[in-house]
């Protein structure tokens, strides 16, 4: 039996503000039907609040309880469930409206004892996350409310780094499609995709066995795949747009310091690059990798041996077979891709498993980036005129480029912390959050996060949020697939959704042109999209 | 005033009050040993309702003590038709406690305002009676028998309970309902309200 949305779960008891509200359950069936996460409303006698169940626990008002019924039977049992054996459910408040049925605004009051809580309908979902428009896009339904939908609104999203967060095969990648495919569709910002594992541009099978369309597949005309791995591209029947080669000419000391983990180089290696960066100029690992180690250490100092092993280390990009000795303007095509409105897949193919081609590319290519948007930005700002269009950035296995080690000195670190005046975000794709450095973290607007089994990761993700120990214990009773909580920058209000399917009904919405502002250059790509 | 709904015709009437307080009423039986059993539902007159909380059969002169008389009887009966005169030498007396009252048409599961007056006649309420007192298994008429006190007062709860759950289809259900508006009045107390269902058949 389902507890219909007229009856309800049960009633406010007692709490705080801000350690959650007790809500005594009602009826047995109820207790079961409260599970952590659920979106419940309580109405106050002149307002209406809105929040989720954080805990459940069952409570008793016989302290001797657990000795009386020592030797008790069913019949005492049936007595005494939901009577003074009962259960309660500690309910974080979020929001409330007023009477008016204005736009819910943060609770900093609480209902009154024995205001009846109802788990929410519809009407109240959409109350807060908004309908679908042309900012906000369905991304999946709250627990147990299969029918109803979730909006997230795009435009407050890309205003700030974002993280998608989850252990591996928690569907991080399939949410992350979906952002993104919103993003593309509702031309709220330019996407950068770095394609760790190939699968964003083009189709990949799911884990089910279905083929899920790339963004390539479902945006023709305004998506490029770039490939660092041609072969890889041919045999999958992906349409690639461009072939990326990188010039050792391109490399920066900084992106040799972002691989001083992967490469295990030491911290007199990477001041080496520094120097060599200034002896040589921009072909610098060229020359280096031609001269002999005891001549060069008499020229620009630092031991023989220091060099002996970096020139060890430097030489392992040679077996990257996209490196060239001169760039090949890989680069500046990215950008003015970007420049275009049109969104980039950089896919890695076989060199996704290789963490140095992987972290030397999206750094390398990142940084340029951050130069253009910078410059751009300026210009505009001397013009009084628009900023470039936003620009949202997607790498996984993020805490590579922004550990506590690394962040202070990666692109990315200090696209996280600055770039949003910029126009340029992050959509950071991880499964170890405890690996991110805190402030980068701390600079994550909106979190949307699967099941996460480490504690550490668990208290990372949730570093900072507000009612973060309540949080905890939703997002350490997610399931393991398709079931994400969400919460931050972009949402008034945590919620745990089970995600939308990425399927035939998303490809169809995906289809319809967006409303989008930066759509509109793009309109005419779209017509053609759709009537080729 | 509306007439009452329960026709009264079926209500059997068994005794009349000789004493008489808000809370508490003695009746005596018209017939010795009359009385009826542990915790039933009784009316005096039309409005008050008590229920039996104790029996009692005593001399009805307390300054002439009842004796033995059977030490060459075969039988209990044959004492009783030797001595003819003891039907008239013993009462049967039952002590009730309040638990609610009629007004017009509802039943309260409260204290009257006023006792019945001395000789208000005493009637065993039938089923359908019952049941109207009783609606809902609403065990409202029970903190008045949980504070009150009486010696062995959680067996006449009990008790009370067995008996009206005989006037129900299902007595299991009513039975259950009122178990559990008594646990929340014993909340706390999960020894004593072990005790109390453990007189119940529950779950027969």
């Amino acid at each position: 039996m389902v507890v219909d949305a007229a009856s309800p779960l049960g009633m406010v008891v007692g709490g705080s503000l801000s350690r959650g509200l007790d809500v005594r359950l009602g009826s047995a069936e109820a207790v079961e039907q409260a599970k952590v996460g659920t979106f419940v409303t309580i109405q106050g006698a002149g307002s209406r609040y809105f929040g989720i169940i954080t805990d459940l626990r069952l409570d008793s008002a016989d302290q001797h309880l657990a000795s009386a019924m020592a030797d008790a039977d069913a019949a005492l049992a049936s007595v005494l469930s939901g009577t003074s054996a009962y259960s309660l459910a500690t309910v974080s408040l979020n929001l409330t409206t007023g009477v008016g049925g204005e736009a819910p605004q943060p609770a900093k009051s609480l209902p009154g004892h024995f205001s009846a809580v109802h788990r929410a309908s519809n009407d109240d979902v959409q109350a807060i996350f908004g309908s679908e428009d042309a900012w906000h896009i369905y991304i999946g339904s709250p627990l147990d409310m299969e029918d109803t939908r979730v909006c997230l609104d795009l435009r407050k999203f890309v205003e700030r780094s974002n993280g998608v967060f989850g252990k591996s095969g928690t569907g991080k990648s399939f949410l992350t499609r979906i952002l993104l495919a919103g993003i593309l569709q509702r031309g709220v910002a330019t996407n950068l995709v770095f394609d760790m594992h190939s699968e964003y541009g083009w189709q990949t099978q799911t884990e089910s066995g279905y083929a899920a369309k790339g963004l390539k597949q479902l945006f023709p005309s305004r998506v490029a795949v770039f490939t660092m791995d041609p072969a890889s591209a041919r045999r999958r029947g992906v349409q690639t747009d461009f072939d990326v080669q990188i010039g050792y000419d391109e490399i920066e000391p900084e992106d040799i310091a972002i691989l001083a983990q992967t490469l295990k180089i030491t911290d007199l290696g990477v001041q080496a690059c520094y120097t060599l960066r200034s002896r040589f100029g921009a072909s610098w690992i060229l020359d280096f990798l031609k001269q002999p180690s005891d001549e060069l250490s008499e020229n620009i100092g630092g031991s023989s041996s220091t060099l002996d092993a970096l020139r060890q280390r430097l030489g392992q990009l040679q077996r990257l077979d996209f490196m060239r000795d001169h760039g090949q303007g890989a680069v500046k095509r990215v950008l003015d891709h970007l420049a275009d409105g049109r969104h980039v897949v950089l896919e890695f193919g076989r060199y996704g498993d290789d963490l140095t081609a992987y972290l030397l590319v999206a750094n390398l290519i990142t940084r340029r980036i951050h130069e253009e948007y910078r410059r751009r930005t300026e210009q505009a700002l001397a013009a009084d005129g628009k900023g470039p269009d936003p620009l949202v950035i997607t790498i996984e296995e993020a805490h590579r480029f922004l550990g506590p080690g690394v962040a202070g000195q990666t692109i990315f670190g200090t696209i996280a912390r600055e770039m949003r005046k910029y126009h340029v975000t992050l959509l950071v794709v991880d499964q170890r959050p405890s690996g991110i450095d805190d402030e980068v973290l701390s600079q994550v607007g909106t979190r949307i996060t699967c099941q996460l089994d480490n504690d550490r990761d668990v208290d990372a993700v949730l570093g900072g949020a507000s009612g973060a120990r309540e949080l905890k214990s939703v997002l350490s009773r997610l399931e393991p697939r398709q079931q994400a909580l969400m919460f931050g920058h972009a949402l008034p209000m945590p919620v745990v959704i089970r995600t939308r399917d990425y399927g035939e009904a998303l490809y169809a919405e995906m289809s319809v042109p967006g409303a989008g502002a930066a759509s509109k250059t793009a309109s005419g790509r779209d017509k053609r999209d759709l009537f080729g | 005033m509306t007439a009452p709904i329960v026709p009264r015709a079926t209500a059997v009437r068994f005794g009349e009050v000789v004493e008489a307080s808000i809370e508490r009423l003695l009746g005596q039986c018209h017939e010795l040993y009359g009385a009826p059993v542990l915790g039933t539902l009784v009316r005096a007159g039309e409005s008050v309702y008590a229920v039996v909380e104790g029996v009692e059969t005593v001399a009805l002169d307390p300054t002439r003590p009842i004796v033995a008389r059977g030490a060459g009887a075969a039988s209990e009966a044959e004492v009783y038709a030797e001595h003819p005169q003891l039907e008239r030498l013993l009462r049967t007396q039952v002590s009730l406690s309040v638990i609610g009252h009629r007004e017009g048409s509802d039943v309260r599961q409260y204290l009257p305002p006023l006792p019945p007056r001395i000789h208000t006649f005493l009637h065993v309420c039938p089923a359908e009676e019952v049941r109207d007192f009783f609606a809902g298994g609403r065990p409202d008429f029970a903190s008045l028998l949980i504070r009150r006190g009486v010696p062995a007062g959680d067996d006449v709860l009990a008790a009370v309970l067995r008996q009206a759950s005989a006037a129900f289809d299902v007595p299991g259900d009513f039975l259950l309902t009122a178990s559990r508006g008594v646990a929340s009045l014993l909340a706390g107390d999960t020894a004593r309200l072990n005790a109390i269902v453990r007189r119940l058949p529950l779950g027969a």
